[in-house]
């Protein structure tokens, strides 16, 4: 198999490794460097459970290959607590709003809910809750019923827009 | 630290197991990597039934990075049986057809799994997999579980004497009679269709064995990890005691991940075998092909009334798809059967059950567990009587319900284990008034009216359910305090695939050890930390596990209590215990922590227990109950069809609903409305199709339709209480509930959207295209 040597940057740290072309860019997160926050849930680019930020804006890691990604900058859901070892140090609003609002029951889903969100959020800073449905429409969760999910999202906003600060 | 202002039980409490998963810490078995381990894929059959004449796997062990390829012949020899013998008792077999762990003589479905495949990824697994040469000898295929039943029908396994896997009758009463004489008799034929479970996360295993120990262990994705551990042993033939089933996080369970399956143990063989820790992860198309489905059932009903809509009986025959093998049982189409009458008064009832096997993956319970097909004939029926009489829908069901009144309501009717069926609680015709009433219904007929003015067509629907729930006979916990850490452990067979289970358990321990949840360690779901369990299905956590819990950790707080008086020398009236120690009352300076309290009963060597008491700050407890605890509700639903495109929308859905007491409405809530979602799919978009051959059509999530969030309404939830006498909680299952009355309610809004076209929906799913052919049809009736 061929290979090639990429250089990516994952929340914020560049990882060079040589990996195979027919890599996914989810098996090398998750695989090759361990990141095992970004879930796979149906390999084939409907469920949504694997979408990351490549460059800011959302993708789906089990369709795209880690070879594409040489060069980029990539944001999983391990990056988003602002200090994600610490227990009782406070997550991301968005982070925070799912627990309170009780937005994820399994949490399987989750990580590719929140990535999708926070680019909803980043060119909406208010979404309706319509829009916010539509925003998720692409991401598969068989427990929430996505209502909750939805309130969380407009919950973030909210908090988001009272702490003056971006997702 | 204070108390807690408010009691931890009923109240609305963050989940524990949040942090960890909103930050990517999750464990899930797909997470874990031990060193060394091979990555598996299955080679599976591309045929609904074939002769297995030959396979040959010299060309995939050529592949680079392949290690072994195992086939049936090779995992013979450590097998004390080759079948997974799982069929819960009945006496309702006609034959017993277990899946064997590996086919190598005669497939019997697509998907079935021939042969394993060991490699140092799973891409080249994959790639192996593709070069196992498997020569198949075709037969012919059955999918229609009634063209399974005919006389001449292709056999599902060729060894078979027939299709029929097991029939039974239920019922009571003279239901001749009632239909003899009644003036009112109305025949149904019903089509009732549901999907797969379409958990995100799919199966998964990683097994080890340990040559040292003699052990092996197997993580897996399963809601039964002691189920799991049991059957392996036996098919092993090995002492229990050596092998240690684990489930880690869960990604959703929804039924399927309860089963046993094939895979489970090649991949533990697999390992054992290779001496390597071996993982499976199972991809979508596999979860379409290889995981258990609820499917199909054909039912034949009719129901008898009097001139005021009392129902006089109810019969009818019900033909149910099995699959290709018993994976679980015949209690799928047990449930359906029993569920038929259960809200209702109903003088004489007979319904004959017949499963059959169809060369399509086994059938097993998806959330829910037939009681919704139940619902759906029951409450269609009473559609159907309303319409014939020219009656109120909800007047018909208000002279039929049961009512409060009546609790406990004994039905002429026995569970599955024999037990009789009594409706313990539950005020039924308050939750349909208040379903009603949350949904318009007194304004509706003028809202229809100016709707159908602007030339829309807007119906409401409803249905009411009883579901039993908190399948005994247990599920024991230990509650054990660590003397390290003061934390407190506890300990279960339950399993948490995303139904609050860890959490549930620290507001029950904790409110009886201090009231910190922080101090509650959870850790359900290892066979490992305790001899005895069952798992997680059939609604039945909170009500078996929570009461063990409850109960286990009552024994530790008053032995904490009793140690404490000991050790401070104070009486026990003066204790009490507050955030993780125990406190004078009189004195708060005196106090003593939970881990002291256990290090004192830990044992020094040669030095006494404090006076009259038993060693370790523990208790397990098997809280056991028969009975079920039947939750019930009502779902009410207004819809607008497009009557040009058949479109379905969801404008308003409101469940009232009655689980008894409630530990956590928060939690409670998402159970309801994630479970009304999956039944709304149910409903509309759900189907699992296969082809005359039995190969399956609906094979990738574009194709089978998974409901998403523009599809689903705003679910308005209304709680009643009517706290159960059978547990010390007071507590019913909630988790199935909101799938049971749904598909029922959204047919029967329908319906009334489209009342001018006279249509009649006898189905679920139902498309957009047969709403526009029923619409059709109507017109030319018209």
């Amino acid at each position: 198999m061929e290979s090639r040597k990429i250089t990516v940057t994952v929340n914020g740290q560049a990882h060079t490794r040589d990996v195979e072309t027919r890599m996914t860019l989810a098996d090398f997160l998750r695989h090759d460097l361990g990141m095992t926050g970004t879930h796979v849930g149906c390999e084939h680019g409907v469920c949504g459970a694997c979408t990351i930020l490549l460059d800011g804006r959302t993708a789906r890691s089990c369709l795209t290959l880690a070879v594409q990604t040489d060069g980029h900058a990539i944001d999983t859901i391990e990056g988003m607590a602002p200090n994600p070892k610490d227990k009782t140090a406070p997550m991301h609003p968005l982070q925070e709003a799912f627990r309170d609002n009780h937005a994820l029951q399994c949490g399987f889903c989750t990580p590719g809910m929140l990535t999708t969100i926070i680019e909803l959020l980043r060119d909406n800073p208010e979404p309706s809750a319509d829009e916010v449905r539509i925003a998720i429409s692409g991401n598969l969760c068989r427990c929430t019923g996505y209502q909750t999910i939805v309130a969380a999202t407009l919950d973030a906003a909210k908090r988001l827009k009272a702490e003056g600060r971006k997702p | 630290m204070s108390a807690p202002s408010s009691p931890l039980r009923s109240n609305r409490v963050l989940r524990v197991e949040d942090p960890d998963l909103l930050k990517g810490s999750g464990k899930f078995v797909d997470d874990m990597h031990l060193p060394g381990m091979l990555q598996a894929a299955f080679v599976r059959s591309p045929m609904g039934h074939a002769k297995v004449v030959s396979i040959d796997v010299s060309a995939a062990l050529e592949v680079p990075g392949v290690h072994r390829v195992l086939t049936r012949d090779d995992l013979l020899p450590h097998l004390a049986t080759e079948f997974i013998v799982v069929g819960l008792p009945s006496p309702a077999y006609k034959q017993d057809i277990n899946r064997p762990a590996l086919s190598g003589l005669e497939v019997v479905h697509v998907g079935e799994p021939v042969a394993i495949v060991l490699a140092d990824n799973r891409y080249i697994a994959e790639d192996a997999a593709a070069l196992v040469m498997v020569e198949y000898d075709p037969l012919p295929a059955v999918g229609d579980p009634r063209e399974a039943l005919k006389p001449g029908a292709p056999l599902v396994h060729s060894s078979s004497p027939h299709n029929l896997l097991a029939e039974f009758d239920m019922g009571y009463g003279d239901v001749d009679a009632a239909f003899a004489s009644a003036p009112h008799v109305f025949k149904e034929s019903l089509w009732q269709h549901r999907g797969g479970g379409h958990s995100i996360e799919c199966r998964g295993d990683v097994a080890a064995y340990d040559p040292f120990s003699e052990t092996l262990t197997l993580w897996s994705s399963t809601q039964t990890p002691h189920a799991g551990r049991s059957v392996l042993a036996g098919m092993l033939g090995w002492e229990e005691e050596r092998i240690r089933v684990v489930t880690p996080d869960v990604g959703g369970g929804f039924g399927p991940k309860l089963i046993f399956y094939p895979e489970d143990v090649a991949v533990a063989l697999a390992a054992y075998i290779t001496g390597r820790p071996v993982k499976w992860i199972e991809d979508r198309r596999e979860h379409f092909v290889a995981t258990t489905q609820e499917r199909d059932q054909y039912w034949d009903v009719e129901i008898a009334v009097d001139d005021n809509a009392k129902i006089l009986g109810l019969r009818g025959s019900i033909v149910h798809d099995h699959g290709a093998y018993t994976a679980r049982g015949v209690n799928l189409p047990y449930e359906s059967a029993q569920t038929v009458t259960l809200a209702y008064e109903i003088p004489a009832y007979f319904m004959n059950v017949k499963l059959a096997l169809t060369n399509k993956v086994p059938v097993t319970p998806v959330r829910g567990a037939g009681q919704p097909q139940g619902v759906f004939c029951m409450e269609r029926m009473l559609d159907r009587v309303a319409r014939e009489l020219k009656l109120d829908r909800a007047e018909v069901r208000s002279r039929n319900l049961i009512t409060a009144a009546q609790m406990p309501y004994t039905k002429p009717l026995k569970s599955r284990g024999g037990r009789q069926v009594v409706l313990d609680s539950g005020n039924y015709p308050a939750c349909q008034a208040d379903a009603l009433a949350k949904a318009g219904l007194a304004d509706f007929p003028a809202r229809q009216a100016a709707a159908r003015a602007e030339g829309r067509h807007i119906g409401l629907g409803f249905a009411n359910f009883v579901k039993g729930t908190g399948r005994g006979p247990f599920e024991p916990v230990t509650v054990r305090v660590d003397p390290a850490s003061g934390k407190v452990n506890v300990y279960s067979g339950a399993t948490a695939m995303g139904q609050s289970t860890k959490t549930m358990f620290a507001q029950i321990v904790a409110e009886q050890l201090g009231g910190d949840i922080s101090l509650i360690n959870a850790k359900p779901g290892d066979t490992g930390s305790i001899a005895m369990g069952l798992g997680g299905f059939n609604s039945r956590l909170a009500v078996m596990a929570g009461s063990s819990a409850h109960l286990a950790a009552i024994k530790v707080r008053d032995k904490a209590l009793l140690i404490a008086s000991k050790v401070l020398k104070l009486p026990i009236e003066d204790l009490h215990l507050i955030g993780g120690r125990v406190e004078a009352k009189s004195d708060p300076s005196k106090s003593i922590t939970l881990g002291q309290l256990a290090k004192s009963v830990a044992g020094v060597a040669g030095f006494v227990l404090p006076d009259g008491v038993t060693p370790g700050l523990e208790a397990t407890e098997h809280f056991v109950v028969d009975d079920m605890a039947y939750a019930n509700g009502c779902a009410a639903v207004e819809v607008e069809v497009d009557a040009e495109t058949g479109g379905v929308h969801i404008n308003k859905f409101v469940i009232a609903h009655d689980c008894g007491a409630v530990i956590n409405p928060m939690v409670v809530d998402g159970q309801i409305v994630g479970a009304v979602a999956h039944g709304i799919g149910n409903a509309l978009y759900e189907w699992m199709g296969f082809d005359d051959n039995c190969q399956p059509v609906t094979t990738n999530l574009g194709e089978y339709l998974l409901i998403t969030a523009p599809e689903v309404p705003f679910i308005e939830v209304s709680h009643h209480e009517s706290p159960t006498y059978l547990n010390p909680l007071g507590v019913k299952g909630v988790g199935e509930c909101g799938v049971v009355p749904t598909a029922a309610a959204i047919m029967s809004a329908i319906e009334d959207a489209l009342k001018e076209f006279n249509v009649f929906i006898a189905q679920t799913p139902i498309t957009p295209g047969e709403i526009v052919a029923k619409i059709e049809a109507g017109r030319k009736s018209a």
